[in-house]
């Protein structure tokens, strides 16, 4: 017996009157998980529209080895933001938006275990945006050191003033890290306490395994960035003498406690991601997700080595010999678990019925990307060649592979997956496809070119370079400037079908989980009564094939 | 869009035939469990502040501000014996509670708070009395921010304390359950926890 989670059809065909949210609920102080959860994909998303000019202006003064479009303060300031939008304003709360959304759904619950705490993380989201925003208007401007904000350049305050952008900077990411704390407990309780009967841990689908482990990280990891950023707030307000070298401080501490968080954060960001690729393969190749349950326990293997990796990004900061072999090995570790995710997803599309929709393409080229990525990770993990490539365009290359490549695009797939459970309506398959197509192109073009320039020896955070390297940062920006339009097809196809696409069924992928067996867009209550659950997740092509196109609910009524 | 499926129609149906049940969760249980989540994330930002401070005070070369000898620790050890046997009287205060003798759980729970207020007076006392600022090198910063992070504990502690005793004095307001005490008593030992260990490593590891 492999199937879900179905319960009785009685279910499927009384929930079916429509949920009491107009657009105007997306504007209020909602404790609805669904609503919240679209209030924080939307956010992010306006953000990552935000990020993504300052990634063209980016682009734009690199298309000449010149600094000819912007000054160098300027060109700080933007790829500071940029990476800093990116990450705490774009990939951290629009996973936690989708989780919000799906967790409860998919354990049969009827929301989050504290609603409202989950209303005040989310509304923090816009609070710190705007904060961080309001540094544009500063004089002097927002930060320039870097999303990592490394001591002593960031204790560098040229106007003087107390309120600078660096000091935004660090309120926001303080309010961040709040808020993803307090995200952080709403997530581990509901996911341990609220289950439906039946949803043993190991009948939880590898998603919430992944959220679960996620979540673990950011409540041990977190703190440490906050204790680090309360520290370098002090330093740089009332003057203490922590990470400033002039004072006595140790500037490198500082680098340990953030990258004992932003390390494991890493995995923060890609864990659901992995979780998004192991609910979507089986449902477009219709086979079993693969050796599920070693998939779901490499999630929480994972979390727990990431924490003894952080090192591996200061290889180049005079760390002694032996501390070096130590997280050498330790990120090499990583690698397993995370090789035995790639594996199973290969064997899960091996020899199946591939549907090729627009979720299953992202998820594809996504999980192409990610093995790219993978692989120069590990070279980045040997520290040979760190020393060389260090602070080079080929790091940069690494992590938009996984940043842009790997989890921008499962966020996408993730998006057009789940779009017709959200909205009710189907979106557009062939601007989905045009979307696609784009991106992976424009993410190739954009990111393959900073390989080469790296191990060339192109600095990062430049803004003018030697002319020998004009060649590939020329189609750097050409791929840039495409991945910039892919977006265009994507609100288009969002906005589009939203307001008028075509009525979606209650489950168009003929996919299992219980979130597929509520109406689309779910009720308020999620489940009028709540489902026992029977068996484990992916039971897909265990026998003959159903006719296609047969509904749920008529298969319910069918049988009963 | 044709969707194909390979769903068995026995397995459909099989699934189908389940029951179910309508299922409440326990909100206390939940609150309670998120709040120990909580308490061990906070740990770590202690943890942390720990963690820098044993990684200065073994590298600084002069890790005392000039003219300052040393902390004195009879204040502190004193301080240190009332806010751990505090930990005990709160432990006496929700049992009170637990059997109903509300007198005996305001007079207990009100102790607790003198203790605690008291804690945060003596801290006052050694602040303004020492001789060196927050700003005098590594460690007069590290030692204003973990006592000043720690008191600050202290004091949501005692006013989650007062609000915990205004709501006892509501007859039957405790009757069905009592999360804010229970939520309100573990805080105060984790803050006690935490003292304990910033002793030792400020006042008695110098
Ligand atoms: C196979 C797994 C991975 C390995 C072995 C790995 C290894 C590394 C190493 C050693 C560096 C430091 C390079 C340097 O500073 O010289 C690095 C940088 C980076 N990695 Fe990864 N990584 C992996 C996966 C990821 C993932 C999943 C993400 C994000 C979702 C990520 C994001 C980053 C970022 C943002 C940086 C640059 C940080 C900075 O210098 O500002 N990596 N990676
Ligand atoms: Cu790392």
């Amino acid at each position: 017996m492999t199937n879900t989670q179905i319960e009785n059809p009685k279910i499927l065909l009384e929930t079916h009157h429509h949920p009491p949210t107009t657009w105007k609920t997306y504007f209020t102080f909602s404790t609805d998980h669904k609503v919240i959860g679209i209030q924080y994909i939307v956010t992010s998303f306006i953000f990552f529209l935000i990020g993504g000019i300052l990634a063209m202006i980016i682009r734009g003064e690199l298309i000449t080895p010149e600094a000819d479009l912007v000054d160098r303060t300027v060109y700080n300031a933007m790829f500071t933001m940029h990476g800093t939008i990116m990450l705490f304003l774009w990939t951290f709360p629009v996973l936690v938006g989708l989780a919000n959304y799906l967790v409860p759904l998919m354990i049969g619950a009827r929301d989050m275990a504290f609603p409202r705490l989950n209303a005040v993380a989310f509304w923090m989201v816009p609070v710190f945006g705007i904060i961080l925003m309001a540094s544009f208007f500063l004089p002097g401007g927002p930060a320039q050191a870097g999303w990592w904000s490394y001591p002593p350049v960031s204790l560098q305050n040229p106007t003087g003033n107390l309120i600078n952008g660096q000091f935004l900077w660090l309120i926001a990411v303080a309010i961040s890290g709040v808020s993803s704390i307090m995200g952080g407990v709403n997530f581990v309780t509901t996911i341990v306490k609220m289950r439906a009967p039946g949803m043993t841990f190991f009948r939880m689908p590898a998603y919430v395994w992944a959220v679960f482990s996620a979540q673990i990280i950011q409540l041990f990891g977190l703190p440490a960035l906050t204790a680090g950023a309360v520290m370098l707030l002090l330093d740089l307000s009332i003057g203490t003498a922590f990470f400033d070298p002039a004072k006595g401080g140790n500037a490198v501490l500082f680098q340990h406690f953030f990258w004992f968080y932003s390390h494991p954060a890493v995995y923060v960001i890609i864990l659901p991601v992995f979780g998004i690729f192991s609910e979507i393969f089986p449902v477009y190749s219709r086979k079993p997700l693969f050796g599920y349950k070693v998939v779901a326990v490499s999630s929480l293997l994972i979390a727990g080595v990431s924490g003894f990796v952080w090192v591996h990004h200061m290889f180049a900061s005079g760390t002694p010999a032996w501390m070096r072999i130590v997280f050498m090995v330790s990120t090499m570790f990583v690698s397993v678990p995370t090789g035995i995710k790639v594996f199973a997803w290969v064997a899960t599309i091996w020899g199946g019925k591939l549907r090729l929709t627009t979720p299953m393409l992202f998820a594809l080229g996504g999980l192409i990307m990610f093995v790219f990525a993978g692989i120069t990770g590990i070279m980045l993990s040997s520290v040979p060649i760190d020393i060389h490539v260090n602070n080079t365009y080929f790091v940069v290359g690494h992590f938009h592979y996984v940043l842009y490549g790997t989890v921008t695009m499962g966020m996408f797939a993730a998006f057009y997956h789940w779009f017709p459970k959200m909205t009710g309506r189907m979106y557009y398959e062939g601007l989905g496809k045009l979307h696609f197509w784009l991106s992976f192109i424009g993410t190739n073009l954009n990111f393959l070119p900073m390989h080469p320039l790296g191990l060339q020896g192109m600095l990062r955070r430049v803004s003018s370079y030697d002319p020998e390297y004009a060649f590939w940062n020329v189609i750097a920006s050409i791929g840039g400037f495409l991945l910039g339009m892919s977006t265009l097809p994507f609100i288009l196809n969002m906005i589009g079908s939203w307001v008028q696409g075509e009525k979606a069924p209650d489950n168009p992928w003929r996919a299992i989980g219980l979130e597929w067996l509520v109406a689309s867009p779910p009720p308020v209550e999620n489940f009028e009564e709540i489902p026992v659950v029977i068996s484990e997740p992916y039971g897909y092509g265990k026998s003959e094939p159903l006719t296609a196109n047969l509904e749920k609910q008529e298969l319910a009524r069918d049988l009963n | 869009m044709t969707v194909n499926s390979s769903i068995s129609r026995e397995e459909l149906q099989e699934s189908l035939e389940t029951r179910t049940v309508e299922h409440t969760h326990d909100e206390a249980a939940n609150s309670m469990f998120g709040f120990i989540v909580f308490l061990l994330s906070e740990s770590i930002i202690f943890l942390s502040f720990f963690a820098g401070y044993i990684v200065y005070k073994t590298t600084t070369p002069d890790w005392l501000p000039p003219g300052v000898e040393g902390l004195e620790v009879r204040e502190p050890a004193i301080n240190t014996v009332i806010l751990v046997s505090s930990s005990f009287v709160i432990y006496f205060a929700e049992l009170a509670l637990k059997r109903h003798n509300m007198w005996g759980f305001r007079l207990l729970w009100s102790t607790t708070m003198a203790m605690g207020s008291y804690f945060l007076y003596g801290q006052a006392v050694e602040w303004s009395s020492l001789h060196f600022s927050v700003t005098s090198g590594v460690f007069g910063g590290m030692f204003y921010l973990l006592t000043g992070f720690h008191g600050l504990h202290v004091f949501t502690g005692v006013v989650l304390q007062l609000i915990m005793l205004v709501r006892s004095l509501i007859p039957g307001n405790y009757d069905q359950g009592h999360f804010g005490v229970d939520a309100t008593s573990l805080f105060w030992h984790f803050v006690d926890v935490i003292w304990i260990i910033l002793f030792f490593l400020i006042y008695i590891w110098q």
